[in-house]
């Protein structure tokens, strides 16, 4: 457990390795139910529906490292999507509006990252009081209607394609990769790992702890905006109740893909492998004609097994 | 055994400040009938918050909550229209939410897995197999001696708040009072210690898991019975509005210390902020992202006064002076 510091070269090939064995069984598995699965088109079709969540869980793989958790991106969510809404349609230019709704969610972020920072309250509960303060300003900027009405041009953000590809999915895969590199190779990196480690011996050697968790919070909360305005594009409407219950999918990606909720280990790759995992689960059983309810059975007994096996391969670790 | 008094002030303190607003702007907010919605509206709240008072002070969390009442008033709904006796469709109903909270507390204890990770997964499969069981159709036509038991009174007073003062006094005696009580202190506290004090933390993990199931299956008396209907989707964000109460009232969220009582406060402080907001006319849209306000105010003010940030300004005064 000592090794953790290097968490390059202990925790992460081993979950990551069960998930991709998952994964291969799930597409196989899937295959075998519906002849429709194995294409290149429903492979992309998998990556349109996730990049929403799979933002989302770019930042919260930020946050769970550091030890913490953030609740509130499913309300960041909504209120980013009403906020753009709103502007556009008070008159506001479109892009301007998509610009103010992702800076909706930084600020929705930053505050939270304040309010664990300065007033020492727990990231649980912060966000847990923060999900009801961002749902609650959505439906009250909104007064519970939805904005509709974009141009043909914002709207290909969310239901646009560049030959086959989506194109949100240029933007997933570029913020992966920037977070990716970011997390893995930068100072800021380590000292995200370190936090989650131990934040006082992070403090001692020198991290600038606050900051760094004010940052991680800020852009979990763009992520969400980000996300919050793709959606909007996607289903071309904005509504205050977007989003609601997408904080869970995200953490599930997260925790799927190896990172410890109690902080200190997890990884980008990993979290995308979670993400399709859940994603193609989701698609290969709905193109099997199997109801919405049986899938989330099946999805919330394949997080348990995972994390059990995770915590198996832990614990043969933690002994030799 | 650490209880923090001063968060249980610092509600009645805020609680105190709504109280004065409301007696300028809305004074028709003082009245019998008022007090006893709020009550009856909180009763299951509070019901389901004893047992995640027990959960969070060992340093545990439950959030699979909110789909244990859809499947207990699932239970309860279905068992009464069959036309089952109703003391055994509650007996059902807590059984059900035991069984559940069985699950969740083995692989806590023996999986070893985080808590929240367990009831993430728990709370998926459980709405999974409810809308299974019931083709995701809502259960009509509850019989009336079933909706009795949440829409009667008994000596004047609404019977869940009945239930509710019932279950406070024995969850509140049962904490402070026996040895089973006071281990979820010890182990919240200090897990190792408590283990080399011959506490046998497992069982102590499965229990709280089974006591805050059965206490959901409780609930049902005083929530299902109140609705014509249980609706495939109930129970939905029940798990926050009760988190919400239990850290509102002042319990460690990382265990070991609070109390039953900080948690009656704390689900109150919910249901007056909500009423409340109603008779000052403020719109209804506008009401979640207040009660939020509320509540992090509550929450940010405790935990000044904890840092000490509060140190002879009029606050701590007060605090001061009412303790």
């Amino acid at each position: 457990m000592s090794l953790k510091s290097r968490p390059r070269t202990l925790n992460i090939p081993w979950s990551e390795l069960v998930l991709v064995l998952g994964l291969v069984i799930a597409v196989l598995y899937m295959n075998s139910l519906s002849p429709a699965f194995l294409s290149l088109s429903n492979f992309f079709e998998i990556t349109r529906i996730v990049t929403e969540v799979g933002l989302m869980a770019l930042g919260m793989t930020l946050v769970i490292i550091t030890g913490g958790i953030d609740l509130s991106v499913g309300s960041v969510l909504g209120l980013s999507g009403i906020t753009m809404g709103f502007l556009y349609t008070a008159g506001l230019n479109i892009w301007l509006a998509a610009l103010l709704g992702v800076a909706t969610g930084a600020l929705c972020g930053w505050i939270n990252g304040q309010l664990i920072t300065r007033a020492g309250i727990p990231p649980l509960i912060v966000t847990l009081a923060t999900l009801a303060i961002f749902r609650g300003l959505a439906l009250g900027i909104s007064q519970a209607h939805s904005f509709g009405n974009y141009p043909k041009a914002f709207l290909a953000l969310g239901a646009g394609y560049l030959g086959p590809v989506p194109n949100q999915l240029f933007l997933l895969v570029l913020l992966a990769l920037g977070v990716g590199v970011v997390l893995a190779r930068s100072t800021f990196g380590r000292f995200v790992y370190a936090i989650g480690n131990n934040p006082t011996a992070a403090r001692f050697s020198g991290v600038p702890v606050n900051r760094v968790l004010v940052w991680v919070y800020t852009l979990s909360g763009l992520l969400a905006g980000l996300a919050g305005v793709i959606f909007t594009a996607r289903v071309s409407s904005a509504r205050s109740d977007a989003g609601i219950g997408t904080e869970l999918d995200a953490i599930t990606a997260v925790v799927l893909g190896g990172a410890s909720i109690a902080g200190g280990s997890g990884s980008v790759v990993g979290t995308l492998l979670g993400l399709l995992l859940v994603g193609v689960v989701r698609n290969g059983l709905t193109l099997a004609f199997i109801p919405a309810e049986q899938q989330a059975i099946i999805i919330g007994a394949i997080l348990l097994v995972a994390v059990l096996l995770n915590q198996v391969i832990r614990l043969r670790l933690g002994r030799n | 055994m650490y209880v923090d008094r001063g968060r249980e002030l610092s509600i009645m303190v805020f609680l105190g400040g709504l109280g004065m607003v409301l007696a300028v702007f809305a004074p028709e907010f003082y009245n019998a009938k008022n007090a006893s919605d709020i009550l009856v509206n909180i009763s299951y709240i509070t019901i389901a918050a004893i047992g995640m008072t027990a959960v969070i002070l060992t340093a545990q969390i439950d959030i699979s909550i909110g789909a244990i009442l859809a499947a207990c008033s699932t239970v309860a709904g279905l068992s009464a229209k069959a036309g089952v006796p109703i003391p055994l469709v509650f007996l059902y109903a807590i059984a059900t939410g035991a069984a559940i909270g069985l699950v969740n507390g083995l692989l806590v204890a023996y999986a070893r897995i985080p808590s929240i990770i367990v009831t993430l997964g728990t709370l998926t499969v459980i709405r999974g197999v409810i809308i299974l069981l019931t083709g995701g159709t809502w259960i009509y036509d509850l019989p009336a001696n079933f909706r009795a038991v949440g829409t009667g009174t008994t000596f004047g007073l609404p019977n869940p708040v009945w239930l509710m003062l019932l279950t406070l006094l024995i969850g509140a005696f049962v904490l402070s009072h026996t040895r089973w009580g006071r281990s979820l202190y010890a182990v919240g506290s200090n897990p190792a210690a408590a283990r080399l004090a011959g506490i046998n933390v497992e069982r102590t993990y499965i229990s709280v898991f089974v006591l805050a199931g059965a206490l959901v299956g409780l609930a049902t008396m005083a929530f299902a019975t109140r609705f014509t209907t249980v609706q495939s989707n109930t129970g939905q964000g029940f798990e926050f509005l009760v988190i919400t109460a239990v850290v509102v009232g002042g319990t460690n969220i990382f265990g070991g210390s609070g109390t039953v009582f900080g948690s009656f406060l704390g689900a109150l402080l919910v249901g007056v902020t909500g009423t409340a907001l109603t008779f000052l006319h403020v719109s209804a849209y506008w009401e979640q992202a207040l009660q939020g306000l509320f509540i992090l105010l509550a929450v940010a003010l405790d935990a000044a006064r904890r840092r000490g940030a509060l140190e002879g300004s009029w606050v701590r005064r007060l605090l001061r002076r009412s303790a």
